[in-house]
């Protein structure tokens, strides 16, 4: 699936997830949906972490609701959700996979872990036989295939 | 009565509770679901008992999280 992303979103990413650290920062996506399937991000939302450290993120529900309703008043659709890894790579970790429950979400990862060299990867969680499964989408930024 | 849920009209019984509203949408993982009406949070242990009403504006927002580890 190929999902893509403005660059000057990207750039909005990358600098709130700079200041936030050391804590993981997180946020939404919201856009629209192709007839091929293919996902275009139109809006990020950077929104606050409420457990502030850099090994956990809860987006705040509060901020949560007043991103869907603005999603629903731009007549955007909701697409899935990003976080940062301040100190690891940008791959679901155990906890990503056990608390990601929408298998119609994609969820975005940006590790900072080497610095100024920030790695954003798109992922596909879903349950399948009771297991976790993961892929990585196509991500591509400001028309640049993306990630490692 | 009706009620609006996650921005969509809907025709629901009279007296129906917040549980029975997640029973009737059926809410994927409802044990992740955080349920605002008119905007309040709505504490897990009242979606039993909480009554709603006439014009209630009712959020589905499933908990988003995860960690590094």
């Amino acid at each position: 699936m190929r999902i893509t992303l403005k660059q000057s979103d990207f750039d909005s990413m990358y600098e709130y997830a700079m200041k936030e650290r050391p804590d993981e920062a997180c946020g939404l996506i919201a856009g629209i949906e192709n007839e091929d399937g293919s996902r275009d991000i139109q809006k990020v939302y950077l929104l606050t972490n409420k457990d502030h450290t850099n090994e956990h993120f809860s987006i705040d529900p509060r901020e949560q609701l007043k991103a869907v309703k603005d999603m629903r008043q731009n007549g955007l659709k909701p697409l899935g959700n990003w976080h940062s890894h301040p100190e690891s790579p940008s791959r679901p970790s155990e906890e990503d996979k056990k608390l990601a429950n929408d298998s119609s979400a994609s969820y975005l990862i940006l590790s900072l872990q080497e610095e100024g060299k920030p790695v954003l990867n798109a992922f596909h969680i879903e349950t399948v036989d009771g297991e976790k499964t993961v892929r990585k989408e196509e991500l591509v930024i400001g028309g640049a295939n993306h990630g490692t | 009565m009706k009620i609006t849920v996650g921005g969509e009209k809907k025709e629901v019984k009279e007296n129906l509770t917040i549980a029975e509203l997640i029973e009737l949408e059926q809410v994927e993982t409802p044990e992740y679901v955080t349920v605002s009406v008119n905007e309040e949070f709505i504490d897990k242990d009242a979606f039993q008992s909480h009554v709603l009403k006439e014009g209630d504006e009712v959020e589905f927002l499933y908990f988003m999280g995860g960690g590094a580890s």
